[in-house]
C-alpha cells in the first residue's frame, strides 16, 4: 500500500502499521542514532534541559480563529459587513463562501443540485486544498477551540485518575458521516445541522445564545468525563470531508526522523495521535515524511518538539528556494 | 454500553492476539456502536417538534413549502442580516430540524417591506427564499398571487410592485369579537404602550429609516390601523355592516392581495391581537 493510501485509510480509521519497506537512508539514520548510546542519551537529557515551552503556533492559530470568528460578529453587529453570514454559509466582501459539509447536506436533503452554491463551495474548496484541509477545524471552528480548553480540564482529571478516557473506534468517524449523508436523503432534512456544534457555536455568537448551546454544553460533558475530544475525533463528519479536501494539500506538518528522541511529547498533546505514528521508534520509512490529511495542521505537536524535528512546511517549496 | 464479559461461543481470537486485547477491541467496538446509535438516536429527536407543528412558524417572504424550505436552508442567517427592522430570526433547539432557520414573529416584529426589495430573498445563497420558484418544486393551490403586490410606499415609483410571486401566510380577523372597530370603537395612542421595541417605516417620517412604533401615536375615530398600515395595496379594507343593535360598524376585511407579513397583527392595538397572521396559509375561494 502506498504512505498515500495508507494516511488516507487512516484518516478513514484504520490502525497505523509498521513499514514494509524502510528506506536505506532511515536505516542510516537510526543506526549512526544508536551508535553511540551514552553519547544520545547525554544529548537527549542536555536538549531536555534547555528545553523551554514555546505556545507560538497556538497563540498563532487562537489568534486567527478568534479573528475570523469575531469578524462574523462585527460585520453583522457593527454592520461593517465585511464577513456576512455564519460559518455554514456567508459573504466575504460580496464573495459566496460556502460550507462544504453543508452545501453537501442541503443539496442531499433537498434532492435538487443548487447551482447557486457551486461558486462558494468551489471556492472554500480552493481555500482548504491550499491551506490544508482540516486546518479548518483547528484555525477557524469555534468548537475546537472550547473543547481544546475543557481538554485540558479532561487531561487534569485523568491526571489525578479521576475519570478514565474512553476510545472509540477512529472509524465511528467515517460511519457518521455515512450516516448523516444517509439521514440527509432519507428524511429529507438537514440532520446533521441540528447537531453540528460548529454551525450551533457560529450561530450563537452572531446571532445570540440559545437552548442549543446546552447541547454543546452537554457534549463538552461527556469529553470531560468520558472521551476525550470524542465529538472532533470520532463524530464530526465536517472534519472527514474538510480531511479529504486536504489530501492534495502542499501545507502540511513534516516530520524528520533524524532529529528526534522518539520520545512522544508530540502524541500527547495531539488530537489525532494516529497521524504521529511515524514518530515511534522504527516506525518511519523515509527521512522525511507528511502526516497526511487528517492533521488538523494545529502546530500543538509543532511547539511541543523540543528538537524541531515536526515542523510546517509547504510541499515543493524548500526545492525551488 | 456494557461489553460481553464472557468470550465464549465466540470466534476464538486471532493466533498472537492476546485474550485481553481481542476483549478491549470487542469494548471498543461495542462503545464506538452505542456512540453512534446515541447520537443518532438524539440527532431523530429532531423530528418531534417537526411533526408536532402545533402552530407553523410564519417564514420569511419567498420560502419555499415547509418542508423544501427546511432541507434548501443553510442555516446561515443571511437573511436576518439583511432586514432592516430584524423581523427575522433563527429557530432554536425546540424546533428541532428548524434549528437555525429564519421565522419571523409578527407579532413582536413584523415584516413591513421597508427594504423595498425583499432583500433577504436576494441574500438567500441557497434559494431557499426564492423570486422565482423552480419549476421542479410544487406550488401549493391558493399560495401565487394572483398579480405582483404594489408596495404602498412605492406606489408613485415608476416599478411600484414587490417582487414576490407567492404569499407567505394571509391574515384573518381571528377575534372579531375583540377589534375595536366592531366594536364601534376608535383609538388614541400608542398602538402597542410605550414598552413594545417592533419597528415600522413611516413614509411621513422617513422612506429609508423605519422608527420605533411607540414614537408614533395614532388617533383614530374607527379603529382601522391594520388597513391604514398595511403595506401592500388593496390587501385589506374597512367594510361597513350593521351591527344587531342597529348602529352602522365597520369590520375589517383581507383581500386577496394579503402577502402574509403580519403588520396588522403587529399594530393591532387589541390584546391579543384581533387580526392575526396565518403562517404558511394559502388564498382560499370564497374566502373575504
Amino acid at each position: 500500500m502506498s504512505r498515500f493510501t495508507e494516511l488516507f485509510m487512516g484518516m478513514l480509521g484504520a490502525a497505523p502499521k509498521k513499514p514494509e519497506k524502510v528506506s536505506d537512508g532511515v536505516r542510516e539514520i537510526m543506526r549512526l542514532k544508536y551508535l553511540d548510546k551514552e553519547g544520545y542519551i547525554k544529548e537527549k537529557l542536555h536538549i531536555r534541559s534547555h528545553q523551554s515551552t514555546s505556545h507560538k503556533w497556538r497563540n498563532r492559530r487562537w489568534a486567527v480563529l478568534l479573528a475570523v470568528n469575531l469578524l462574523f460578529v462585527f460585520s453583522f453587529w457593527l454592520d461593517i459587513q465585511i464577513l456576512e453570514g455564519a460559518l455554514t454559509a456567508s459573504r466575504f466582501v460580496g464573495f459566496h463562501l460556502i460550507d462544504l459539509n453543508s452545501a453537501l447536506h442541503v443539496m442531499l436533503a433537498h434532492k435538487h443540485i443548487i447551482v447557486n452554491l457551486f461558486i462558494g463551495t468551489f471556492t472554500v474548496f480552493l481555500i482548504w486544498v491550499l491551506l490544508g484541509g482540516r486546518s479548518f477545524c483547528s484555525w477557524v471552528c469555534p468548537y475546537h477551540l472550547v473543547a481544546e480548553l475543557t481538554e485540558k480540564l479532561h487531561l487534569k482529571l485523568v491526571e489525578k485518575k479521576w475519570v478514565t478516557d474512553h476510545e472509540f473506534h477512529r472509524g465511528t468517524r467515517t460511519v457518521f458521516w455515512v450516516l448523516f449523508a444517509l439521514l440527509s436523503i432519507v428524511t429529507g432534512y438537514t440532520i446533521f445541522e441540528t447537531l453540528s456544534p460548529t454551525g450551533i457555536l457560529s450561530r450563537a455568537l452572531i446571532y445570540g445564545p440559545g437552548l442549543a448551546l446546552g447541547w454543546v454544553f452537554l457534549l463538552l460533558l461527556f469529553e470531560i468525563f468520558w472521551s476525550r475530544r470524542a465529538w472532533c475525533r470520532y463524530v464530526c463528519p465536517i472534519g472527514l470531508t474538510y480531511g479529504v479536501v486536504g489530501t492534495l494539500s502542499p501545507l502540511e506538518v513534516a516530520y524528520r526522523v533524524e532529529h528526534c528522541f522518539h520520545e512522544g511529547d508530540c502524541r500527547k498533546v495531539c488530537l489525532v495521535p494516529h497521524v504521529l505514528d511515524v514518530t515511534i521508534k522504527g516506525r518511519a520509512s523515509e527521512d522525511h515524511m507528511g502526516l497526511g490529511p487528517d492533521c488538523t495542521r494545529c502546530g500543538l505537536c509543532v511547539d511541543a518538539c523540543p528538537t524541531g524535528a515536526l515542523r510546517f512546511e509547504v510541499k515543493g517549496l524548500a526545492k525551488l528556494l | 454500553m456494557s461489553s460481553p464479559d464472557t468470550p465464549s461461543g465466540r470466534k476464538a481470537p486471532q493466533p498472537g492476539v492476546s485474550l485481553e486485547k481481542a476483549q478491549k477491541a470487542r469494548r471498543k467496538f461495542m462503545q464506538s456502536v452505542g456512540l453512534t446509535a446515541g447520537v443518532v438516536g438524539l440527532s431523530l429527536l429532531g423530528y418531534i417538534p417537526v411533526v408536532d407543528a402545533r402552530a407553523p412558524r410564519l417564514r420569511p417572504p419567498g420560502a419555499l413549502n415547509e418542508p423544501d424550505f427546511l432541507s434548501s436552508c443553510i442555516k446561515c442567517g443571511q437573511c436576518v442580516q439583511v432586514c432592516p427592522v430584524q423581523a427575522i430570526r433563527l429557530g432554536d433547539l425546540d424546533d428541532g430540524f428548524g434549528v437555525g432557520v429564519p421565522y419571523i414573529a409578527p407579532r413582536d416584529q413584523a415584516c413591513d417591506f421597508s427594504c423595498d426589495a425583499v432583500q433577504c430573498i436576494l441574500a438567500c445563497p441557497t434559494g431557499a427564499l426564492t423570486y422565482k420558484k423552480p419549476e421542479f418544486l410544487d406550488t401549493r393551490d391558493g399560495a401565487p398571487l394572483a398579480r405582483l403586490p404594489i408596495l404602498k410606499a412605492k406606489e408613485k415609483d415608476p416599478e411600484p410592485t414587490l417582487n414576490l410571486k407567492e404569499r407567505f401566510g394571509v391574515a384573518r380577523l381571528a377575534r372579531p369579537e375583540s377589534c375595536l372597530a366592531v366594536q364601534g370603537k376608535g383609538f388614541k395612542g400608542l398602538a402597542r404602550g410605550a414598552a413594545f421595541r417592533g419597528e415600522m417605516r413611516y413614509m411621513d417620517v422617513d422612506r429609508w429609516k423605519p422608527v420605533p412604533v411607540r414614537e408614533h401615536p395614532y388617533e383614530r375615530d374607527v379603529c382601522d390601523l391594520c388597513v391604514t398600515e398595511c403595506p401592500i395595496k388593496d390587501a385589506i379594507a374597512m367594510v361597513g355592516f350593521v351591527a344587531p343593535d342597529g348602529s352602522r360598524r365597520f369590520k375589517p376585511v383581507v383581500l386577496e392581495q394579503c402577502v402574509g407579513c403580519g403588520v396588522c397583527e403587529m399594530i393591532c392595538p387589541a390584546e391579543p391581537a384581533a387580526i392575526v397572521v396565518e403562517a404558511q396559509a394559502v388564498w382560499k375561494e370564497g374566502q373575504a
